[in-house]
């Protein structure tokens, strides 16, 4: 941040957002997100906690487009490749998550279908647009108001991690139907490249820094 | 997941008079306040964006060492005995989540074997016992151990991947991804992982951050 800025933000001030919220920043502090803890802007290292401390970290913004890429590489293969190979004393099959899906529906099992769909599809595409937009939000002028934003931002951090779920099906699975001759089911490459395509979206949700979504300006209906 | 609805707005923004080691940040939106403790059981949140940022508990660093000292005795059991069980014509075959993590192990999928085991055991564990070498001397009237700080950070940066909440409930789906393969039935460790799950829960919601950060800052403690 510029020095002027720095300066003219003096105790008293209204703040830059122009509200009568004060931010860190505005009092020419750097706030630690582990800890809250407060410091003058140049510290580096918290003391309190030993995290780095960054007043924003803008620069991060770069690895979450790096880690959203390569999270949606991943997701590619993972739906095109068998997630289970499942073979019984006739049939040999593999199946992809939709196909996976699909079988269970057709056996009537609707409510468990879903929640496949809705772990391993719905909630992995929702969390590619979420980060994207909220990135590309930072930058553009967008109709969504910050409290809506941030809304989202907690929604995408707190959903992405259950994405996992089918990887566990998949080791429990694997594990548990191993009855020689009988049947047998074991990971297909999907489930290593689903893994890490929920985990890289962990990490670009986690580089996001959501304090850069209040910088922006203020919504007329907030 | 959403924010949490506001009790009462006990913090305040930020007076020029006292310092700023009584100054708190909201770690989401970067707002300043004086950091004003709540009375016990209320939180203080963010006016901003409602993020909880003090909420103390009475009794709060025993009840916490109390329910990680749980987990880790209830991990040792959920990790060794079987999970689910399942027989198909006379044939039958148990499953311990130790079984489900060397699901992977051969060839190229011992990763995701190391990646299973890390994210339902290891993390879990990790945490409890980080939790309990943090708080186990403030309890008790002491000074922090060395490290404690650090300790207690990796708690927190580990607390995303600690995933045990989700194969409870992939343990729900691949039972009936199977059933018409096999008769499928709970075994003892399901019900100590979905006890788990709740501690790890109670855990987690009855930490208040902020009280600890400043018991563990030297600066603060007194
Ligand atoms: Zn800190
Ligand atoms: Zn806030």
């Amino acid at each position: 941040m510029p020095l002027d800025d720095l300066e003219s933000a003096g105790p008293g001030d209204k703040g830059m957002t122009g509200t009568d919220v004060v931010t860190a920043r505005d009092r020419g502090l750097v706030a630690c997100t582990r800890c809250t803890r407060v410091w003058p802007m140049d510290t580096e290292t918290c003391a309190r906690c030993g995290s780095t401390l960054r007043s924003r970290r803008d620069r991060h913004l770069q690895r979450v487009w790096a880690w959203l890429s390569v999270g949606i590489v991943c997701y590619i293969p993972a739906n095109l490749y068998p997630m289970l190979k499942t073979r019984t004393l006739f049939v040999e099959q593999d199946s992809t998550i939709i196909a996976g899906a699909v079988e269970i529906a057709q056996h009537g099992g609707y409510g468990i279908a879903l929640v496949i769909l809705v772990a391993s599809v719905l909630i992995p595409i929702g969390k590619f647009i979420s980060i994207a937009y909220l990135a590309l939000s930072l930058k553009r002028q967008v109709k969504m108001s910050r409290h809506r934003r941030h809304q989202l931002y907690e929604v995408v951090e707190f959903i992405g991690r259950w994405s996992m779920i089918d990887v566990f099906v998949v080791a429990i699975l694997s594990s548990l139907v191993q009855l020689s001759a009988i049947a047998s089911i074991n990971p297909g490459p999907a489930a290593i490249t689903f893994a890490l395509s929920v985990i890289f979206t962990m990490l670009a949700a986690l580089s996001f820094d959501p304090r850069m979504i209040w910088d922006g300006p203020e919504d007329r209906q907030e | 997941m959403i924010g949490p609805q506001l009790n009462e707005p006990v913090a305040t923004t930020a007076a020029p008079e006292d310092g700023p080691e009584e100054w708190i940040a909201c770690p989401q939106c970067d707002a300043l306040f004086t950091a004003t403790v709540p009375a016990l059981g209320e939180r203080a949140c963010c006016t901003r964006c409602q993020t909880v940022l003090i909420a103390p508990r009475r009794g709060a660093f025993l009840r916490v060492i109390a329910f990680a000292i749980t987990v880790m005795i209830l991990m040792i059991g959920a990790t060794f005995f079987p999970f689910l069980q399942v027989r198909v014509a006379g044939m039958r075959n148990a499953a311990s989540v130790f079984d489900a993590v060397l699901a992977f192990v051969d060839g190229p999928m011992v990763a995701l074997s190391v990646a299973v085991a890390a994210l339902i055991v290891l993390i879990p564990v990790m945490r409890a016992a980080l939790v309990v070498y943090v708080l186990f001397p403030l309890t008790i009237g002491r000074a922090p151990y060395r490290g404690a700080a650090w300790a207690f950070r990796l708690a927190e940066v580990l607390r995303p991947w600690s995933m045990a909440e989700i194969f409870v409930i992939g343990c729900a789906v691949a039972l009936v991804k199977i059933s018409d393969l096999a008769h499928v039935d709970y075994g003892p460790a399901f019900w100590m992982f979905g006890s788990l799950v709740v501690v790890i829960g109670l855990q987690d919601s009855s930490m208040c951050r902020w009280t600890i950060w400043k018991a563990l800052d030297p600066e603060t403690r007194a």
